[in-house]
C-alpha cells in the first residue's frame, strides 16, 4: 500500500512546513526514531522518517540516507535553522501535535508497512503484514 | 485489553512480572524515546514503546505508572533493567519488530477491542 | 525556602551517577502518595523531581533535592555545587543543552528539563553561580486541598 504525502498530511491534521511541490511523492514504509543514531542505523532509503526529533542534524542525516519525507510529531516547535536546511536540501517536512504513538497508529491502519535495514546495509527486511 | 492478550497476540517476550499479565489493562500506548518527552506526555496506565533498555527507563514507567515496558527491535534491556523493574513490578515485554509496526499493531489491537 | 518544620525529605544525588536517576523522584512520589496528595499534584511533582534530578546528575558533581509540604503549597528545592549555568536564559530555551553524545543516546539532553519544571511549577526560581552550582526552586500550590 501506498500513501501519497498529501494523503498523509490529510490522515494527521498535518502542516506542511517545506516541500508543497512535493506533495505528490509516493510513501511505502516508514521508521520512527527518536534517536539519530537509530535512523543512521536502521532507516531504509524512501522511507518516511517519523520523528521527535527537529535540529538541522536531522535532516542532514535523512538527506544522506535519500529519505523522502521527515514527520515531526509531537507539535515540537521547529527552529528556523531547521526549517532552512530541510528546504536547502529538499526534504518535505510535515508537523503534527499528534504523538509518535497515535501517527504511527494511523499509518500503518492505512496501509504503510515498516522497513529497516540491516545493520550491514547488505541486507534489507520488509515487513508484510 | 490486558497485557496477556497482548504478548499473546504480538509475540512479545516479557521478561519479568509475568503475574502482573493477566490482571494489567492497557489504557492507549506512547511511543518514544526522550525521557523527557515521555515524563512530561504519556499517561498512567500507557504501554511505553521505546528502544532504550537502560535501567533508567524503569524509574520512568514507574513515575508515570505506566501499564508496562515493550523494547522493540529485539533489543535486550539490561540486567539492572530488569532487576529493578522486577523490584517496581513493571512488566518489560521485548518485540522483534521495529517501532512502526510494532506501533502499528498494537494500535490495531487497541481499536479492535 | 519554607521553614524546617514542613522539610518532609532530604534526598542526597551524587554527580554523574545515572544508574539511579529516578530513584529520588520515585521516593518523593511515594511519600506524596502516602500523604493522600492528589493525582494532579504528584504528577506535576514527579516530573520536575525527575528532571532536577537528571540534571543534579548530568551536570553537577553533587546535590540535594528537598521536599516541602505546608498546607497550601508543596515546595522543591534543588540545590547542586558544580558547573553551573553560565546563562540561564539560555538554558531556559526548550531544545537548548550542553549534553554530550553519551547522555543523548539515552534519553536524556534533549533540552527540555528546565523548560518542563517551568512549566509544572505555579513558582520557579533558578539561580546559578558559573564554577560553583545552582539552586532551583519550584513551588506548587495546593488550592483548598
Amino acid at each position: 500500500m501506498r500513501l501519497r504525502l498529501s494523503e498523509i498530511r490529510d490522515l494527521l491534521d498535518a502542516k506542511v512546513i517545506t516541500g508543497e511541490d512535493k506533495l505528490d511523492l509516493d510513501i511505502t514504509t516508514a521508521f520512527g526514531a527518536d534517536l539519530m543514531s537509530d535512523v543512521l542505523a536502521f532507516a531504509r532509503s524512501g522511507c518516511l522518517l517519523i520523528t521527535g526529533l527537529s535540529n538541522p542534524q536531522s535532516v542532514r542525516t535523512a538527506y544522506a540516507l535519500d529519505i523522502a519525507a521527515i514527520l515531526v510529531c509531537r507539535g515540537k516547535p521547529l527552529a528556523d535553522k531547521f526549517i532552512e536546511i530541510a528546504r536547502e536540501l529538499s526534504i518535505p517536512i510535515l508537523w503534527t501535535r499528534l504523538i509518535m504513538f497515535e501517527v504511527c497508529g494511523r499509518l500503518y491502519q492505512e496501509g504503510l508497512t515498516g522497513c529497516i535495514c540491516q545493520a550491514s546495509g547488505t541486507e534489507e527486511k520488509h515487513l508484510a503484514k | 485489553m490486558t497485557l496477556e492478550t497482548l504478548v499473546e497476540q504480538l509475540n512479545l517476550k516479557c521478561k519479568c512480572c509475568w503475574e502482573k499479565l493477566k490482571t494489567t489493562e492497557i489504557k492507549g500506548g506512547y511511543a518514544g524515546d526522550l525521557l523527557s518527552d515521555v515524563m512530561a506526555n504519556s499517561q498512567e496506565g500507557n504501554v511505553w514503546v521505546t528502544r532504550q533498555v537502560h535501567v533508567n527507563i524503569v524509574a520512568v514507567a514507574s513515575l508515570k505508572e505506566h501499564a508496562g515496558i515493550v523494547i522493540v527491535q529485539g533489543a535486550n534491556p539490561e540486567k539492572d533493567t530488569i532487576d529493578r523493574a522486577t523490584r517496581e513490578g513493571i512488566p518489560i515485554m521485548v518485540s522483534d519488530l521495529p517501532e512502526f509496526e510494532l506501533v502499528g499493531r498494537i494500535y490495531q489491537l487497541i481499536q479492535n477491542g | 525556602m519554607p521553614s524546617d518544620e514542613y522539610l518532609e525529605g532530604i534526598y542526597y544525588i551524587q554527580g554523574r551517577d545515572f544508574v539511579d536517576a529516578g530513584v529520588v523522584s520515585s521516593e518523593i512520589k511515594r511519600t506524596l502518595k502516602d500523604k493522600g496528595i492528589p493525582e494532579n499534584i504528584i504528577r506535576r511533582v514527579a516530573i520536575i523531581a525527575f528532571e532536577a534530578e537528571v540534571n543534579i546528575i548530568s551536570y553537577a558533581d553533587q546535590g540535594t533535592i528537598q521536599l516541602f509540604i505546608e498546607p497550601e503549597a508543596i515546595t522543591i528545592e534543588a540545590v547542586d555545587i558544580g558547573q553551573g549555568i553560565p546563562d540561564i536564559e539560555q538554558a531556559l530555551v526548550e531544545g537548548f543543552s550542553t549534553a554530550d553524545d553519551a547522555i543523548r543516546e539515552m534519553g536524556f539532553g534533549a533540552g527540555m528539563g528546565l523548560a518542563n519544571i517551568k512549566k509544572s511549577s505555579d513558582i520557579f526560581k533558578l539561580a546559578s553561580e558559573p564554577g560553583s552550582g545552582t539552586h532551583l526552586t519550584s513551588i506548587i500550590k495546593l488550592n483548598g486541598q
